[in-house]
């Protein structure tokens, strides 16, 4: 069913059902994401798709689009919220680009750069977090863990269907836990899969480093706003000429 | 021990080669442009440096008083911009940023080290004393059989226990993060300010590695 909203002012039609974080990027609009991963059960932990809907804060990824929704993504007090979102998460790790495996297909990094931040409001807080290193494969640099709990929900032993990945603790206790016994048993192509799916640098892959050279890392050869717009108009034309095969068979 | 007899020489003080007035005059009309390093690799100011042929667009409306080229301690007069490099790691670090912030008018942090701590502030997770553990009784290439001391005199500034980035000192105008930024992001930032433009980095040139 289609259903008319507006994002920003701009009258949009679009499937009743469909997430506003993808509505909004078919159109055109970027609005950054964090723990969201298309095609997977929404998290709703990071809030980093935060839009005013109706008036209202409500987190893009988690919310479908309803007839007459006014979805405010752009305006002063919003992008401000979200820019105030990441830099808490850059406050309250310990994020040091430079030393960072990840740095430049970091998806954080990416969406600091996306919401202009050059420094945090916040006061770092600088606070000792211990690296695991238990496992054989994946190297655990608890520093940068967003607790998005990507990997706890989505990297799985592929025997049991158990958890790799837990957090333990909560507030300021939390941590981000590793079964060694269960990661020993992942294929390399499932340490690659977990490495990749962290948005940030916590999940290392023992056999990858710095790989690829400044200049040409994920996000120096195209910008994640852009990697997300784009995915979006492709899809959105696949599905264009689905729903036209399907009209005129 | 406080020993009152010495007295202290800065740099700037020192005779120095005087310029010819009417050059002075020319150069004094420019827009003052200073930079310091403090707790930092000194990277950012080859960053500083990177603008290279940038830089001589804007030579008619600006000049550097006080640079890596000289090691003034302190700014000779008010100045407009002051660039900062590095994170604030001791007390004279705090002395100095603060004289900056009274003799600028922009104050500006360059580099990770400066927005954040950087890579100085890796030793903010380790507790003071076992950094100084480390590094001078503990040290793995300590001369053998050199006295083990931590050194400790007046004359040596008194290290903070974290490193602190510089708006937590004094208040900062801007930041350009990277470590270090390119010249590119550095130029970009002076040039807006000289021709009164509002400072806007663009996402495309900011980094934080
Ligand atoms: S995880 Fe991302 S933001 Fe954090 S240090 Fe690594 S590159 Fe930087
Ligand atoms: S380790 Fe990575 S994927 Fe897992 S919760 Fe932390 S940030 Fe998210
Ligand atoms: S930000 Fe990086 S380049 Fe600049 S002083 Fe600090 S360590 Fe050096
Ligand atoms: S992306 Fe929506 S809550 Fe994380």
């Amino acid at each position: 069913m289609t259903v008319k909203i507006t994002i920003d002012g701009q009258s949009i039609n679009a499937q009743a059902g469909d997430a506003i974080v993808d509505v909004a990027a078919e159109n055109g609009v970027y609005i950054p994401t964090l723990c969201y991963v298309k095609g997977k059960p929404c998290l709703g932990t990071c809030r980093t798709c935060s839009v005013k809907v109706n008036g209202r804060v409500m987190s893009a990824c988690t919310i479908p689009v309803t007839e007459g929704m006014e979805i405010d993504v752009n305006g002063a007090e919003i992008t401000d919220m979200r820019k105030a979102l990441v830099e808490l998460l850059f406050a309250e790790g310990n994020h040091n680009c430079p030393s960072c495996e990840k740095s430049g297909r970091c998806e954080l990094q990416a969406t600091g750069y996306e919401v202009d931040m050059m420094v945090s409001r916040f006061p770092y807080r600088f606070t000792p977090r211990v690296v695991d290193h238990a496992s054989a494969t994946v190297w655990l640099e608890r520093d940068r863990c967003i607790f998005c709990q990507r990997c706890v929900e989505f990297i799985r032993d592929k025997e049991t269907n158990q958890k790799i990945f837990s957090i333990k603790g909560r507030g300021t206790h939390a941590r981000i836990e590793i079964n060694p016994t269960l990661a020993n048993k992942m294929s390399a192509e499932q340490v690659r899969e977990a490495s990749d799916l962290c948005p940030v640098g916590c999940i290392i892959d023992k056999t990858q480093g710095f790989n690829d050279p400044i200049g040409k890392r994920k996000f120096e050869i195209k910008s994640i706003r852009a990697r997300v717009l784009d995915t979006a108009a492709k899809n959105m034309t696949a599905n264009q000429a689905n729903s036209l095969n399907r009209e005129h068979p | 021990m406080s020993d009152n007899s010495v007295t202290e020489i800065f740099s700037h003080e020192l005779p120095a080669t005087q310029w010819d007035p009417a050059k002075k005059a020319i150069e004094e009309a420019k827009i003052q442009v200073a930079m310091i390093g403090f707790c930092g690799c000194w990277g950012c100011h080859l960053s500083f440096l990177d603008m290279d042929e940038a830089m001589l667009s804007l030579l008619d409306k600006v000049t550097i008083t006080r640079s890596s080229f000289t090691d003034l301690k302190r700014i000779p007069h008010h100045c407009t911009i002051g660039f900062i490099e590095g994170g604030i790691a001791n007390d004279e670090n705090i002395e100095v940023l603060e004289h900056y912030r009274e003799n600028c008018d922009i104050l500006i942090s360059v580099g990770a080290c400066a927005v954040w701590g950087g890579v100085p502030a890796m030793r903010n997770v380790v507790p003071l004393e076992e950094c100084f553990r480390e590094a001078y009784i503990d040290s793995p290439t300590a001369v053998p059989g050199a006295k083990k001391t931590i050194p400790y005199h007046e004359d040596i500034p008194k290290i903070t226990t974290k490193v602190m980035p510089c708006h937590e000192v004094v208040k900062m105008d801007y930041f350009i993060p990277g470590c270090p930024p390119d010249g590119e992001a550095i130029f970009k930032v002076l040039d807006d300010l000289v021709n009164g433009r509002e400072v806007d980095l663009p996402s495309d040139i900011n980094r934080y590695d």
